[in-house]
């Protein structure tokens, strides 16, 4: 359904987006996932056409973006990070533009009563947009992305700044969207994406770094094994002890957990090492106050990925 | 287009910017035509007409600083950029929109005329002429206003610099008069507007004022559309 090849976005030295191809099957739930800055929206203004890029080709349904922008906008609906909302017009009304704009073929009022019903605004219709809480504001860009059901939908950050409940509410939307359509949607927190996405690719300073079925991530990116540790003592000597250990291959140490510091260890798969964990802690005398064994959270796994990616660009 | 336009129509009357603009309008041309036309019992509109300039001078760019400023601003542009709707279109609509409020502005002079005619015969040629003559003018001040309001992100700036830009206009023969040499004095005395303008209020429909005023606008159109063309690709 989407094809994206080569897409490079430059600004003048800074390389926002570099070199990146992947493709969306028909019915596909995508995640977008990265740190703020990661290249994201960029990605998405050009998929969208808001946009050009330095290089590289963007391919809806078969139309392509630069040479066909009108059949190919069509077929896109999109919610930028901030809902496009004309704040001095009524919901109905910004609406029914927003269906004029897009040159929508269905029946009007019915279409738009239909999408109003489904973002659950049917009760709001004649309120002025400005008046609106930001979970308002945001169904309203919502709905206009749905306006003329178009087959891919993009979604650029959905649930920031959203309450807890209304949260739950988008992600269910967003899952319900995927039955219809193909869906794009971004994102800089992993829980929400892995709970909603068939698919996640992890972008970080313009480069894609992961891309795999959302329940395979874990597994295909972490060869061998890993625990993670929280230890009381002097970070230095706790990781050089742990190191000294034979089956780890890595240690790397995470935040502090008070008391004490959290560490991740890596080791070769089928060993294990806990025994040896306590006995070299025992030695340093530094207390372990939390050992897990088993994978690493999507939330670490993210961390880590984004780091290195990042500490690859600076040595 | 037209739902651009429509847009922007209901933008200016449900916010205060079309009264204002109209009111502002109707209130000095009508200043102007109670002391030209009645105190000075002339049944000329010419002065009236040769007087507007100072006001179409404040009132367009507070008509068009909105136009694509604050849709940069509110990033509401993403709505319009992103939808099967080209440039061309984009700026028409806008334009058009505000074209359509100077207009109403315009029409007061109508008014004026048949006023006139209860004492006088007013002269309709020279009426609707000037009235061309305005019309155009505003048109290619829209344009112009609209060309830097698509520079910019803040409506201030827009205004201020669109306002700049008219007293320019205004000092032109100014320029002309004082610029000792003679090419850049003639080039300047070829682009003065208002060179353009006083015809029309004598009554004279020539030609090459309205292909003038067309040019202008359209240039400045045109201009408006490479410049968000341009920002798409940098």
């Amino acid at each position: 359904m989407i094809e994206v090849k080569n897409l490079t976005k430059r600004y003048g030295k800074i390389t926002a987006v570099d070199d990146i191809s992947f493709t969306v099957d028909t019915g596909e739930v995508l995640g977008f996932l990265g740190p703020n800055g990661a290249g994201k929206s960029t990605t998405m203004n050009i998929i969208t056409g808001y946009i050009s890029s330095t290089s590289g080709t963007v391919t809806v349904d078969g139309s392509e973006i630069l040479s066909e922008p009108k059949k190919t906008k069509q077929k896109i609906g999109y919610l930028p990070e901030i809902p496009p909302l004309y704040i001095d017009m009524t919901v109905r009304k910004y609406l029914e533009f927003m269906f004029d704009l897009k040159r929508v073929k269905l029946p009007k009022k019915e279409h738009i009563a239909e999408i109003m019903r489904l973002v659950g605004l049917d009760k709001h219709g004649k309120r002025l947009i400005k008046n609106l809480s930001k979970g308002f504001k945001q169904r309203v860009g919502f709905a206009q992305a749905l306006l003329g059901n178009p087959p891919v939908i993009i979604l650029d950050e959905p649930t920031v700044g959203l309450d807890p409940k209304q949260i739950i509410e988008i992600r269910k939307l967003i899952k319900s969207l995927g039955k219809k359509h193909t869906v794009i949607f971004s994102s800089h927190v992993l829980s929400e994406i892995s709970a909603t996405c068939d698919r996640i690719i992890i972008i970080c300073d313009g480069k894609i770094i992961a891309d795999a079925k959302s329940n395979e991530l874990s597994a295909a990116l972490s060869g061998g094994q890993r625990m993670s540790l929280v230890a009381e003592g002097k970070p230095a000597e706790i990781t050089s002890e742990l190191e000294k250990i034979p089956a780890v291959t890595k240690v790397r140490r995470g935040g502090a957990a008070d008391p004490g510091v959290k560490y991740y260890v890596e080791y070769k798969q089928g060993e294990d090492i806990r025994r040896d964990v306590f006995s070299a802690m025992e030695r340093i005398n530094a207390p372990i106050l939390e050992m897990k064994s088993g994978d690493e959270s999507l939330e670490e796994l993210y961390l880590r990925l984004t780091e290195n990616a990042k500490g690859g660009e600076a040595s | 287009m037209t739902a651009i336009y429509r847009r922007e129509l209901s933008g200016y009357f449900n916010s205060a910017i079309a009264y204002v603009v109209l009111a502002t309008y109707f209130f000095f041309s009508g200043l102007f035509f109670y002391s030209y036309c009645f105190k000075g019992d002339s049944t000329s509109l010419s002065y009236v007409f040769a007087n507007m300039f100072y006001i179409i001078m404040f009132i367009i760019p507070v008509l068009t600083m909105k136009t694509f400023a604050e849709e940069r601003r509110q990033k509401t542009d993403q709505a319009l950029l992103t939808s099967p709707t080209s440039l061309t279109e984009i700026v028409l609509g806008k334009f058009l929109g505000a074209l359509t409020v100077y207009a109403l502005c315009c029409a007061i002079f109508l008014l004026y005329a048949v006023v006139i005619s209860f004492f006088a015969q007013p002269q309709w040629s020279v009426v609707l002429c000037t009235l061309l003559g305005i019309f155009l003018l505003g048109a290619a001040m829209i344009a112009i206003n609209i060309f830097i309001s698509a520079l910019t992100e803040s409506m201030v700036v827009a205004a201020v610099v669109g306002m700049a830009a008219g007293l320019a206009i205004d000092t032109m023969s100014f320029f002309v008069s004082i610029i000792s040499v003679e090419w850049i004095s003639w080039a300047l005395d070829r682009i003065n507007f208002l060179n353009y303008y006083t015809n029309f209020t004598y009554g004279i429909l020539s030609i090459a004022d309205v292909v003038f005023y067309l040019s202008v606008t359209g240039l400045f159109l045109f201009f408006t559309v490479r410049v968000l063309e341009k920002r798409r690709w940098s």
